[in-house]
């Protein structure tokens, strides 16, 4: 068993690997073509710096302007920081403000993101698995109902599942928040290609022989195989909750129950208030927001990119 | 290999048809994985659309003087008649539909070219600036929305006083202007992310083809237009239309500039938030179910036709 399972890493690392010699060999030639142009590589520093300062520039300017009071927001140059420091103090307003809603809207959107993200992983990698290692009677089918449902649009979705919600009472709970998004086809699509490609059929067989049942296979063995893809469709998935909108918008209608997003939503659109200047809240609160999700796909940058490429095979 | 070995562990045990062959059980038990998902896609996928088609048959109407209960009635292809006819969201599907074939396609064509550029000349640069042109994928759509919102503001933002400087008044939320700084905006946050993957693919190019072409005399610029601007333009085409058909449900972005600007972005601005506003403001659910069927429709035939022509190129 052990010496298939040494194979199946085997095709899994050439998968990944795959163009590494092509990209050795290039570098050879690379070398002295690289030589001879020095003048160029200075025109090409020149074009990445001017985009990053345009892809960083309006993200420096809500860090700096975070920092600021709201005074110094409206009066100082928008680049640069100002006298005083007011970050903490922005934060403190932010977390205090309305007896500290935004606290509760991320920590909604923190357990939801994750427990919906844990529950579609579970649910459609088993599923990809399913199709791809196993021949039943429904599974052209199902197959088939993937594939058409690739050409549903969200909007198609939205209206009749708030008919349906309100009609079996999930409306304004938590459930139309973890439960739809779990169902996605384009991750069990994405599992099934994957599966194909690296839990072999063999080392199922050998385990077979050695008289392990079908789901023992899948949690001892075959889940082994299929981290890659789990770990893509969590980080997807957890990053599609943590950013949606329109769907929190339409169902949930009670505002303790709501999402950073949507809050910050209805924070734009109040503008003003009695006491706080909003503008300030509502760059406080985008600022945080972002943290989380971007550092949570700086360190699993391997998973998205993967699952992009994946994705865009289909 | 026998019976008696997978037997035990099964759940289901052959009992009453007698004799189940461990091939059936062993399929049986692959199907089982796929249950869970297939459960919820009913409920959530296949029951929503279902319900869509049927109540978009159907329409509230209040009896004469507009007193007392509404009632439902079957109307038939009315609601789709209506829609035919309804200017508003037509002339909303052509605002998107424009500003799609504009953004998308300059998106992927300034990203290429930049990448083009990188491949030139150094292999290593673009890693060292890669996760600062990361960034704006990374950042969540409202917050971008958010940022940009308030930097185009006339009383926070640096922009409106920089156009001062070199004496140009501009109002980013004018109706002239509006569609350009939403498509800024898609661009800002596209092109680092489009161009990272447009080198990924530069790399796969095989270096032997470019070699003999330098070897056979052919200046940079020639290898660029002749070998990896084909190369790469099948792949791109597709994700370019595909992208072009998914920006007709555009609605985050102009519901947020809404909030700000409700004067230059109406209500109707795109179908997906005209979808929005008859469902969840006008409250004619049946009516916004007909839209969203229509538009599912011209998005399928928009991919069908992209997918015909793609396979024909093949």
């Amino acid at each position: 068993m052990s010496a298939a399972t040494q194979q199946s890493t085997g095709i899994k690392k050439s998968l990944f690997d795959r163009g590494d010699k092509r990209r050795a060999s290039q570098e050879v030639g690379e070398s002295t073509a690289n030589q001879a142009k020095g003048a160029s590589k200075w025109g090409v520093l020149a074009v990445l710096i001017i985009l990053t300062v345009y892809a960083v520039g309006p993200l420096w300017w809500l860090i700096v302007s975070v920092t600021k009071n709201k005074q110094q927001l409206y009066t100082t140059n928008g680049l640069w920081f100002a006298e005083s420091f007011n970050l903490f103090k922005n934060l403190h307003d932010l977390f205090t403000y309305q007896d500290g809603i935004y606290g509760q809207w991320l920590w909604n959107t923190i357990w939801i993101s994750l427990v919906c993200s844990a529950g579609v992983t579970i649910i459609t990698v088993t599923a990809g698995y399913g199709l791809a290692k196993y021949k039943f009677h429904t599974r052209g089918l199902i197959m088939g109902m993937i594939i058409i449902s690739f050409l549903i649009p969200g909007t198609l979705l939205t209206v009749p599942s708030f008919i349906l919600f309100n009609k079996v009472g999930l409306y304004d709970t938590w459930w139309v928040m973890l439960l739809p998004g779990m169902f996605t086809p384009m991750n069990v699509y994405l599992a099934k290609v994957y599966a194909e490609g690296s839990v072999p059929t063999e080392l199922m067989e050998a385990a077979r022989v050695d008289g392990a049942g079908e789901y023992r296979i899948f949690l001892q063995i075959s889940s082994r195989l299929l981290v890659t893809p789990a770990a893509t469709i969590f980080l997807l998935s957890f990053v599609g909750n943590w950013n949606s909108f329109m769907w929190p918008m339409i169902f949930l209608k009670d505002y303790h129950k709501w999402t950073v997003m949507l809050g910050l939503q209805s924070w734009i659109a109040r503008g003003t208030d009695s006491q706080y200047d909003l503008t300030i809240l509502v760059l406080t609160g985008a600022f945080i927001s972002m943290i989380p999700v971007v550092l949570l796909m700086i360190a699993l940058q391997r998973y998205w990119k993967s699952g992009v490429t994946v994705g865009s095979l289909k | 290999m026998s019976n008696a070995k997978s037997a035990p562990a099964t759940p289901q045990s052959p009992k009453r048809g007698g004799h189940i062959s461990w091939r059936t059980l062993e399929a049986l038990k692959g199907a089982s994985f796929t249950w869970p998902f297939l459960a919820g896609f009913i409920f959530f996928v296949i029951i929503p659309v279902a319900m869509a088609l049927q109540v978009s048959l159907y329409s509230k109407q209040k009896s004469g003087l507009g007193l007392g209960e509404a009632t439902t009635k079957f109307v038939g292809m009315q609601n789709f008649v209506e829609a035919v006819k309804d200017v508003t969201f037509w002339t909303g599907l052509g605002r998107v539909a424009l500003y799609a074939i504009i953004v998308v396609p300059l998106t992927q064509l300034l990203s290429m070219a930049i990448a083009l550029l990188i491949d030139a000349s150094s292999k290593r640069m673009a890693s060292r600036f890669r996760i600062f042109l990361l960034l704006p994928y990374m950042t969540p759509g409202i917050v971008a929305t958010t940022i940009w919102i308030y930097l185009y503001s006339p009383s926070v933002g640096p922009l409106t006083p920089f156009f001062k400087m070199f004496g140009l008044n501009v109002n980013f939320f004018s109706s002239g202007m509006v569609w350009g700084s939403i498509g800024q905006m898609a661009i800002w946050g596209g092109l680092g992310f489009n161009m990272l993957i447009m080198y990924g693919s530069l790399q796969a190019i095989p270096g032997e083809i470019i070699e003999a072409a330098r070897l056979d005399g052919a200046s940079e610029l020639r290898i660029a237009v002749s070998i990896k601007v084909p190369y790469m333009l099948t792949s791109v085409a597709l994700t370019t239309m595909l992208n072009i058909i998914a920006t007709v449900q555009l609605f985050d972005q102009p519901f947020l500039f809404r909030s700000v600007s409700p004067q230059t972005i109406t209500k109707d601005f795109t179908p997906a938030m005209m979808i929005y506003n008859q469902a969840f403001q006008v409250g004619n659910l049946n009516y916004a179910t007909a839209l969203s069927i229509v538009l599912a429709v011209i998005m399928g035939i928009a991919s069908a036709i992209i997918y015909k022509l793609q396979n024909r190129e093949n």
